[in-house]
């Protein structure tokens, strides 16, 4: 007998739970997840006039990838300060990744993020210096109080006080009359007639608070959840479940559920861990340079300054240029453009001997030019005192204030403990060589792959809309924002013109029988060693090197984990029911990525993707998207050009629905 | 001398405590209860009473609890990394090294962020 099962009088589930009952919602457009991009597609949906309803796992008013909070607004070229044209942007941005982005989420962006900033605005979070505390800054335009980030000559990344940014998205979707459900995990779409591949005309969701079935009918849906988090790594014995950059909720739901109902998929075979590892700090908590503490100066334990250097590598004499795109250059790209493209490319700090890892400059892809490497004593500081008082006060008063999990978990914890940016400095740490599934990056700024989509954001599936990170190759905040809005404007226009939807019942009962059974059982594995186990599978069978032998050995196990270890996880309450149902996601991400993984018979660069039996990088007939989907259950794989988006400023004009 | 009351427990799960109520100040409002992503808190059966923490090792740090909770400068709830996840820094001035947590800690820095704790348009 285990101790559980000994103990008879634990507290009682403090909400009444009703296993089943099923709800029904009716609406015009279904949003499917409520973070950054999903609040703003049903702010753009509501704002037609049509019957909004939102769901979200977690809690609306703070959930989601960017829900903690943001700092940096990308992409705001169209602000009257700014150097640089959409197309300018967009094809910087297509450029830098040698064209491995997706084109369309990128010009969007480029269009409408000063739309989204300027709304946002009106919903009450502060975008200026309306006080006047920065009057004269390099990073501040004087007319409009905004204040820059990275290119202070270009002016196309906005600095924001985002900690309450989902308070604000909140109350407007509430003001808009935008039926929220929250703590409802979605299990699944439904589609006409209940086939994979059919229009969607709603989803299935369970509640982690009562267990009671929810079913949604909308006659457009948008999909806007995260690409998986917890799918390499999942501890929560080291640190609780902070590793992931993300929230740890975000188990890539929407991709599962893309995935069974027959989406079209593209990119997935980059996918790769993200997070700051097991053994990382807070996120932005730890002395370094880049992001949100660009261009702060980095010095070694004797005080001697870690060089920057511009991108022709010549040495930077003050902090002022660290700002500045180099001469004959007319903007630089945020971290310096990842691809280490020499038009975009920004000033750097030159990398320390010994840990390559620590400058983004220096963890270059294969391929880049070899950096310099300087020598310094370990450990190394960040040092904020010596930066000008006006970039100090904007790089820890501002940015690692409102960063995201970073208000109270930095700022309020390190200056209650007595850090003082005037007078400390804060240790930086390395980490060192280890395999890739294990490193801290992915995530960031492009997200994994995902749901391809056309103009209207519509995905494969007829009256299924995708915004933000759960796009393939989207970027960050902005990003979701400025898609969201436009998915949801699209996705509203469909519903104006769209049949009611009927759903099929045999696919609700199915749906409601695989939901419940993990209640059913007893003395199953729970959620917490089935994740862990999930996670080894991948790192053991989609590592840094895949093979098709590796990766159908990995298939293999899935399979044999789904009839077995998964058939019996067992379930005590809601919360962990929830809990149990995402790990299955997890297991059919695996599936997903592993199956792209198998599709792309090359090796590439971009992607971060080596085949050991196909081991020639980049080879031009493979220097394309390639898709998954399933159809009746089988894998179908397919391509599609880099530069399928076409003309951005033709095709943004005939969908946006812009007038102008 | 009375006899030892000691019971059986399985392991603490960690991290232990990923946030401090305190019992004094909270008034068990369950603001934080509705406002975690995770929903690691429950709300109190006894009224007025601080949440229970249900699932620590669930917590990923965000802070909105704090953010929250109306009574949050007063005390009510602070958020506490665990050991393994407080850093150092040292005093430029001085040479001395200082980390979050350390037994005599300096004295705080009460200087809130640009815009103030609650920055809004």
């Amino acid at each position: 007998m285990n101790y559980e099962d000994f103990i008879k009088n634990a507290p009682r589930w403090p909400y009444p739970v009703n296993y089943g009952k099923e709800n029904e919602v009716n609406c015009d457009v279904l949003v499917l997840g409520g973070g950054i991009a999903g609040c703003w597609a049903a702010i753009g949906a509501a704002r037609k006039g049509v019957k909004v309803a939102l769901v979200d796992k977690g809690a609306t008013v703070s959930s989601g990838a960017g829900g903690a909070g943001v700092d940096h607004w990308h992409c705001v070229v169209t602000n009257p300060a700014s150097k640089i044209s959409p197309e300018e942007f967009t094809q910087a941005l297509l450029d830098s990744r040698s064209g491995w982005r997706n084109g369309i989420a990128a010009y969007i962006t480029s269009q409408d993020s000063y739309d989204c900033l300027l709304e946002i605005e009106k919903m009450g979070m502060k975008i200026r210096d309306s006080d006047d505390e920065f009057k004269g800054a390099e990073f501040r335009d004087e007319k409009t109080k905004l204040l820059f980030a990275y290119d202070y000559t270009a002016k196309y990344c906005a600095r924001v006080w985002g900690s309450y940014v989902k308070e604000a998205l909140h109350k407007e979707c509430r003001r808009l009359g935008v039926k929220i459900y929250d703590h409802v995990f979605v299990s699944s779409l439904l589609s006409a007639g209940g086939k994979q591949g059919a229009r969607v005309i709603g989803a299935t969701g369970v509640s982690s608070r009562t267990g009671e079935f929810y079913v949604f009918k909308g006659k457009a849906s948008v999909i806007s959840m995260y690409f998986p988090q917890r799918q390499w790594i999942f501890s929560t014995e080291i640190r609780g479940l902070t590793y992931s950059h993300r929230t740890p909720n975000l188990t890539g739901d929407g991709h599962s559920l893309a995935w069974k109902a027959g989406v079209t998929l593209a990119g997935v075979e980059s996918s790769s861990p993200g997070g700051a590892g097991p053994y990382g700090y807070p996120q932005y908590g730890t002395g370094n340079a880049n992001n949100t503490w660009y261009a702060c100066t980095i010095v070694d334990a004797n005080g001697k300054e870690i060089p920057w250097v511009d991108r022709d590598g010549n040495i930077l004499k003050s902090v002022s240029e660290r700002y500045r795109p180099a001469a004959g250059q007319k903007f630089f790209l945020s971290g310096g453009g990842e691809g280490g493209d020499h038009r975009y490319q920004g000033p750097r700090m030159l990398p320390v001997k010994g840990m390559a890892e620590f400058g983004g400059a220096a963890r270059g892809r294969p391929g880049a030019p070899e950096v310099k490497m300087v020598e310094a004593e370990m450990p190394l500081y960040a040092d904020l005192p010596s930066m000008p008082a006006q970039e100090r006060r904007v790089i820890f008063g501002l940015m690692i204030a409102q960063e995201g999990k970073t208000l109270i978990p930095i700022y309020r914890t390190y200056t209650q403990a007595g850090f003082d940016p005037d007078k400390d400095l804060l240790q930086g740490y390395t980490m060192g060589a280890m395999p890739k599934w294990r490193q801290s990056g992915g995530g960031g700024v492009i997200a994994g792959g995902g749901p391809i989509t056309d103009w209207n954001l519509m995905t494969s599936l007829d009256g299924l809309f995708a915004a933000g990170g759960q796009i393939f190759f989207n970027g960050d905040h902005a990003y979701a924002a400025a898609t969201g809005r436009y998915a949801g404007t699209r996705a509203a226009d469909y519903a104006a013109a769209a049949s009611a939807p009927a759903t099929n019942r045999k696919q609700v009962e199915a749906e409601k029988a695989r939901v419940y059974a993990p209640v059913k059982r007893k003395n199953g594995v729970e959620w917490k060693e089935l994740n862990a186990g999930v996670c080894k599978v991948m790192q053991d069978y989609c590592g840094d090197v895949k093979s098709e032998e590796v990766l159908k050995l990995g298939l293999k196990w899935f399979e044999e984990i789904e009839a077995g270890e998964a058939a019996s996880a067992t379930a005590r309450n809601p919360h962990e029911l929830v809990r149990v149902l995402e790990v299955f996601n997890i297991i059919t991400n695996g599936q997903m990525i592993m199956e792209g993984c198998r599709a792309r018979k090359a090796s590439n660069t971009a992607l971060g993707f080596i085949r050991s039996d196909y081991p020639e990088v980049n080879p031009p007939e493979w220097q394309k998207w390639v898709t998954i989907k399933q159809d009746q259950g089988k894998v179908k794989t397919g391509e599609l050009a880099l530069d399928y988006h076409g003309d951005v400023k033709k095709n943004y004009k005939a969908h946006s629905g812009k007038r102008s | 001398m009375a006899k030892e009351d000691v019971r059986m427990f399985p392991n603490m799960v960690t991290p232990n405590d990923p946030v401090i109520f305190n019992e004094e100040v909270c008034n068990g409002c369950n603001n934080c209860v509705e406002h975690c992503v995770m929903d690691i808190l429950m709300p109190n059966p006894e009224k007025g009473e601080p949440p229970i923490i249900l699932y620590p090792d669930e917590c990923w740090y965000d802070g909105v609890c704090v953010k929250s909770c109306p009574l949050w400068q007063k005390g009510a709830i602070t958020l506490n990394h665990p050991m393994n996840q407080r850093v150092r820094w040292k005093r430029k001035a001085t040479g001395k090294h200082y980390r979050i947590g350390m037994p005599n800690p300096p004295k705080p820095n009460n200087k809130p962020p640009v815009g103030g704790w609650d920055a809004k348009a």
